[in-house]
């Protein structure tokens, strides 16, 4: 690993001042950057460590949803969101392993965007909106491909708030060496209509399911989807599957999602 | 270099580190407490595990400054204050829970945490909660039945024999 | 009741306190005065051309002390293959040359090409990146597959081995017309194509290894990750470096795991110790896992069609396998005979087959060196013999259970005699299979069906009966099966005068419990308590000359040696024990740690005597010398032959195609069993890997030889959720007749008997669902493999 400089501000304000610099790069959880930087993919100068920023941890309830802080842990998410947002504490606790979940936070996750992560399907099958610390960002605008978010140069995520729909639930099929998401769907059923988001598929990153949503919106049971098919045209090919394999678990993973959603 | 200070074991400790420096280098080769294990550079394997402010973490994917201020509790600083093994290590040794006891410390702190959290876990609570901790000698059998015992339950009449 | 202490007692493990309190000292927690890091070059490409490696800007580094490229070991020796096999036709295997470090060419992707020395292991790591920016490799294309490996002489692994075949082998050839006959007349042929994938071992521990040259004596130290430090000095020594044996001690001290990836000599060993000969300085070097992954010999890997020719009722007449068996790059210590005497001599199974014949192609590709993996062989041999009696059972319709009791060996046929060369001293193949049906409580298996169809999944259940050989191995056996070492073992009981005893032993410990086990054994035949008695292993200037710890020999061979050792000692306590007590030797007996005279109550302990060779004062100093200590080197009649039959019953999702372990039972019979405790965590260790090569574990290299599952973001370990509680028996016990202890090792039935259960309960849960036309599914039977033979 190259070596850099290492600082843990107390504020977004001088976060962001720090992450001005020439070569600096923000560091949650550290559970997806470290690796990097062990393999030498990624080479910062200047670590700008944000887990010490009161004002980006913990999970709020308040008028417009559930408000978590980037900052915060899965698995704080997992156990602070359960009593408002069952399925997405339990999107949180199942991510990685304990330790994982001791360190790795929201806000990594979704701006790293990982096309098998799962928080990406919890925040786009909610609608949830990202707030950065320069302006609000839905959902739908802010996943851009495996990869790739909306986030500009210098810009952070602050938290994520989570509009908390009737039911909802995620079902997550482990590839079965990293344990990410082989395919993992998240379900969430509105008064207005269901969403569905599905991760570790598709080549262009977290994509929401619009056949489904428009079935599960008119009946809201496995059945529904039953006679839909899921092109496999873009879906992920590798070792772990084809991608008629994972337009399958595309369908039975949303059956199942439908079926245990709460 | 940034200064460091933080708790381990019990102890007070400051030093000057690179900013790359990581917990488990600082802990093996800046202090000598050669118990954490690095087993992957992936942060999967969990040998690495230790405890940071009572949770735990996988001491090989946090940076040494990270853990300024904090308390930190490995492997070394598991056994009662006589030297003679706690609870949860004396199940390992009682259901031979290790072979090559290079997984071992990642195990140990992997399992107080969940008892810490969850005093009575099943097995498959268990078996979960240890996903991030890879074993390859034992077949995880004898580690899960240590947990039970560990947690007062009775490993023998859980695991079938 | 159990017994408390001594043998066959589940003494706990007086080596897992160290462990578990972090006080283990395994090679990498060493820190040395005035330390160095290697850090090695390694090829990102898996077939090229070295052009050239220009060190000046590299060398000229910060912290950097030394470069060295193929160029530097190109006059020493290479690191040779420990079994010479031939061709069918007589001729001898192709032996390439395995350097230190990579010259000329570099054969895979990993093959190390140079390396660094630096003050600091960063140090090092970015002088090896700048030298890897300035070495010019020119691409060759890769061979991967050995199909076209061995039909394409136009591109070669080695220039000067035109097909890439290290050798054709015919076992056994004279009996090959005899067996061709048996099928042509056969009224049932089965016929089955698979490939028994190849593993990555991932003891978890990597490999790491320290060289210390002491320029005042000219000693050198090599502290390293080894089963067998014995072997490696002697390679290292003798066909490497050309150091003179006794100039060289190598120590093995906690090791994580071997699982036979650490029998091997490596380069890097010899690199560290020449580096530090130039530098007067300690040399360190630890692998990441990444480099585990490309450089560890890697198991497995054969592509097998396997024959076999029965009645119509089941009768096995004959098994003909045609096998391609992946060498991979260059030929590690094992390789040759891992694919053939490990293999090819297990062809019969536990079956009374008359008739049999195995051809085994190795082949050189640009691949990591594969060789022995827990089971070695025998794995292989199992699970071609157990899938193919389980397909014959399903084309005639008949029972699996039944089919395998009619073929099992018979107790009454021992020593029985296979057509592959061995002879099986002892056995009860049905009494380990009925054991398992009642453990496994096969009667009630359709309720649990129904349960498991309730859920929505598809039950299926599937047997093996295994047999393998182990003990490794008879000396003069296999040195006419060309083995170019003895397989022999060694103890040293040396009884101190307070008493105790330190017992030196050629087997090593990595997870196996030797430290206790052994000391039970001693503890038990010199009444004495088990904590008076110290197991030292692992430093070869300890120990007496021993082969180390792999094919399950540590007690069956080393055992055995360390009981002759002792019984060695009671002989010499005897003949002290008459002079003392004024009796006649053959008067005195030995019990409970006494020394009596026959029918009087006049009694020495075993203390006293001990005091007494080594304080010789009321002792027969003319005729018997002082001391008591004793070595004795043990050279096995015979392999040992364990066995046993294995249940597995699965769920399989449908829909997802996931397989999930309902149960796994395990009848086996390891002869005596010394501590039940560490026995049956064997098993459980060697069940768990075996589900991890039947379900999980795929070693994927793509066309240009590039290693897709290089970590465990892509390579998938078994986790303590992949499996569940495991039923283990050895209950079973027919003694093995030849050696002192009756035991016959049980380090690797686990990973033998079980991916074949595996299978065959995955191939039965898709049969009784309804999907008949899936005949077959390779190892790894992922859910996506699983997903599409259901719906191909
Ligand atoms: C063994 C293991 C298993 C895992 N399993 C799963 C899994 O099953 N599912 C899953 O979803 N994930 C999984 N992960 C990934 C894990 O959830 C990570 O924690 C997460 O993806 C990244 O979060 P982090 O806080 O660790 O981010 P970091 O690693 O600190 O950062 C990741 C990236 O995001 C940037 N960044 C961090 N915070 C911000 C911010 N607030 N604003 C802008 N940029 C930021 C960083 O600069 C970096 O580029 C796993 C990780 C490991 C090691
Ligand atoms: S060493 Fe930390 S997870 Fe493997
Ligand atoms: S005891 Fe060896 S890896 Fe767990």
């Amino acid at each position: 690993m190259h070596n850099f400089d290492f600082v843990k501000p107390a504020t977004i304000a001088d976060a962001v001042k720090a992450l001005s610099a020439e070569g600096a790069q923000a560091l949650s959880g550290g559970q997806t950057l470290t690796p990097t930087m062990k393999q030498r993919l990624a080479a910062p100068s200047l670590l700008v460590s944000l887990t010490g920023i009161a004002e980006m941890k913990g999970v709020c309830m308040g008028d417009d949803g559930l408000s978590v802080g980037a900052a915060t842990t899965h698995a704080t998410v997992a156990k602070e969101a359960a009593a408002h947002y069952p399925a997405l504490a339990a999107l949180a606790g199942g991510i990685g392993d304990p330790a994982v979940r001791n360190r790795g936070t929201i806000g990594g996750s979704i701006a790293n965007n990982d096309p098998a992560a799962c928080y990406p399907a919890g925040v786009l099958g909610s609608g949830a909106t990202v707030v950065t610390n320069r302006r609000r960002i839905a959902a739908d605008d802010y996943f851009q491909g495996m990869f790739s978010t909306a986030l500009e140069e210098g810009e952070i995520v602050t938290g994520v708030t989570f509009p908390v729909p009737e039911k909802a639930a995620y079902v997550k099929f482990n590839q079965p060496a990293s344990r990410f998401a082989l395919t993992g769907v998240f379900v969430a059923k509105f008064k207005d209509g269901v969403r569905v988001a599905v991760t570790g598929a598709s080549n262009n990153g977290v994509f929401r399911w619009a056949e489904a949503e428009k079935a599960l919106s008119s009946n809201f049971a496995a059945s529904a989807v039953e006679g839909l098919t899921v092109s496999a045209d873009d879906m992920i090919g590798d070792l772990h599957g084809t991608p008629a394999y994972r337009a399958n678990l595309v369908k039975v993973l949303t059956k199942r999602a439908v079926a245990a959603a709460q | 270099m940034t200064k460091v200070t933080m708790t381990v074991n019990g102890k007070a400790v400051s030093a000057e580190v690179e900013g790359r420096t990581l917990l488990s280098a600082f802990l093996r080769e800046g202090l000598g407490l050669t118990g954490t294990h690095v087993g992957c550079d992936t942060s999967q394997c969990g040998a690495c595990v230790v405890h940071v402010d009572g949770k735990a973490v996988k001491s090989c994917t946090m940076f040494a400054a990270d853990a300024d201020g904090a308390q930190v509790k490995t492997i070394e600083g598991m056994n009662n204050p006589d030297g003679s093994l706690s609870v949860v290590q004396q199940a390992f040794q009682d259901h031979h829970g290790l072979q090559c006891g290079f997984c071992t410390p990642g195990m140990v702190m992997s399992s107080a945490a969940l008892l810490a959290e969850n005093p009575k876990p099943t097995e498959a609570e268990i078996r979960h909660y240890l996903e991030g901790n890879i074993c390859r000698c034992t077949g995880y059998h004898n580690i899960v039945k240590a947990v039970l015992a560990a947690s007062g339950q009775d490993a023998a009449a859980l695991a079938a024999e | 009741m159990p017994k408390d202490h001594g043998i066959g007692a589940s003494s706990k493990r007086r080596e897992d306190v160290r462990f578990l309190s972090g006080r283990g000292v395994y090679t990498d927690d060493m820190a040395l005065h005035g330390q160095t890091y290697a850090v090695f070059v390694r090829s990102n490409v898996a077939h090229g051309r070295i052009k050239s490696i220009d060190t000046s800007a590299a060398s000229k580094m910060p912290g950097v002390l030394a470069i060295f490229t193929g160029e530097d070991f190109k006059d020493v020796g290479g690191n040779p293959a420990g079994w010479l096999i031939n061709s069918r036709d007589g001729t001898p295997m192709r032996e390439p040359k395995r350097p230190v470090l990579a010259h000329g060419k570099v054969r895979h992707v990993g093959d190390a090409y140079a390396a660094v020395v630096a003050e600091t292991y960063n140090q090092a790591k970015d002088a090896a990146q700048q030298l890897a920016d300035d070495s010019d490799i020119e691409e060759l294309p890769a061979i991967v597959d050995m199909k076209k490996a061995v039909a394409d002489s136009s591109n070669r692994v080695h220039d000067e081995i035109p097909d890439n075949l290290c050798f054709d082998w015919g076992w056994i050839e004279d009996n090959r017309a005899a067996v061709d006959a048996a099928f042509k007349s056969a009224p049932h042929v089965t016929t089955l194509e698979l490939v028994n994938n190849r593993l990555v071992p991932n003891a978890m521990e990597p490999r790491s290894s320290i060289g210390e040259y002491n320029p005042g004596t000219g000693d050198y130290k090599l502290t390293t990750t080894s089963q067998n430090p014995h072997l490696t000095r002697l390679l290292v020594a003798a066909f490497v470096l050309g150091i003179p044996e006794n100039k060289l001690t190598v120590v093995a001290p906690d090791v994580g795991g071997g699982f036979g990836s650490k029998i091997y000599h490596y380069g890097e060993e010899a690199l560290v110790l020449a580096a530090s000969r130039k530098l007067g300085r300690p040399v360190r070097w630890t692998a990441e896992r990444t480099e585990s992954f490309l450089t560890d010999a890697h198991g497995r890997d054969h592509v097998t069609k396997i024959e076999m020719a029965s009645t119509k009722d089941g009768e096995i007449l004959a098994i003909r396998t045609e096998t391609l068996a992946n060498v991979g790059a260059y030929l590690s210590n094992f390789s040759t005979a891992t694919p053939t005497f490990l293999h090819g001599t297990l062809m019969a199974g536990p079956y009374k087959v008359p008739h049999v014949y195995v051809n085994v192609k190795t082949v050189f590709t640009n691949t990591a060196p594969v060789d022995a993996y827990r089971g070695a062989g025998r794995p292989e041999a199992t699970f071609s013999i157990e899938r193919i009696v389980d397909k014959m059972c399903r084309e005639l319709n008949l029972d699996p259970f039944e089919v395998r009791r009619k073929n099992l060996i018979q107790p009454d046929q021992f020593p029985y005699t296979t057509p592959v060369g061995l002879v099986y001293d002892t056995g009860n193949y049905q009494a380990t299979l009925d054991k398992l049906i009642e453990l496994a409580d096969v009667k009630n298996f359709d309720k649990r069906a129904a349960a498991s169809k309730a859920k929505g999944k598809l039950r299926g259940m599937g047997l093996s009966t295994w047999i393998e050989a182990c003990g490794i191995a008879p000396s003069n056996l296999v040195g006419v099966l060309g083995s170019r070492v003895g397989l022999y073992d060694a103890a040293t009981v040396r009884v101190n005068a307070t008493g105790n005893i330190s017992v030196m032993t050629g087997a090593h410990s990595h997870g196996q419990g030797h430290e206790t086990v052994f000391a039970q054994i001693v503890a038990e035949k010199l009444g004495i308590p088990e904590s008076s008695v110290e197991i030292v292993h692992g430093d070869t200037s300890k120990i007496p000359f021993g082969m180390g710890s792999y094919g399950s020999r540590s007690l069956a061979v080393c055992g055995a040696a360390m009981t002759k050792a002792v019984d060695k000692i009671i002989a010499k306590g005897k003949k002290i024990a008459a002079h003392m007590l004024e009796a006649a030797e053959g008067d005195i007996t030995f019990e409970d740690g006494k020394f009596s005279v026959a029918g009087t109550d006049k009694a020495k302990t075993f203390g006293e005597i001990a005091f007494s060779a080594y304080v010789p004062h009321n002792y027969p100093l003319e005729t018997l010398e002082p001391g008591l200590e004793e070595t004795a080197f043990y050279d096995p009649a015979n392999f040992t032959y364990p066995a046993g039959a294995y249940l597995c019953e699965v769920e399989v999702d449908p829909e997802t195609g996931k397989v999930d372990i309902a149960s796994f039972t395990c009848a086996d019979d390891f002869g005596h069993v010394m501590n039940p405790m560490i026995v049956e965590g064997q098993v459980h260790g060697g069940v768990g890997q075996g589900i991890g090569q039947a379900l999980l574990e795929n070693t994927s290299y793509d066309e240009n030889g590039q290693l897709l599952t290089a970590s465990y973001m892509d390579y998938a370990m078994p986790r303590a959720d992949d499996v569940p509680f495991y039923t283990v028996d050895h209950s079973c016990v027919t003694p093995c007749t030849h050696n002192p202890l009756g035991v016959k090792g049980c380090g690797e039935a686990g990973a033998i008997g079980s991916p074949p259960a595996v299978v065959n309960a995955v191939i039965d849960a898709l049969h009784r669902g309804g999907h008949t036309h899936v005949k077959h599914i390779d190892m790894p039977v992922s859910p996506a493999r699983v997903w599409s033979a259901i719906n191909g």
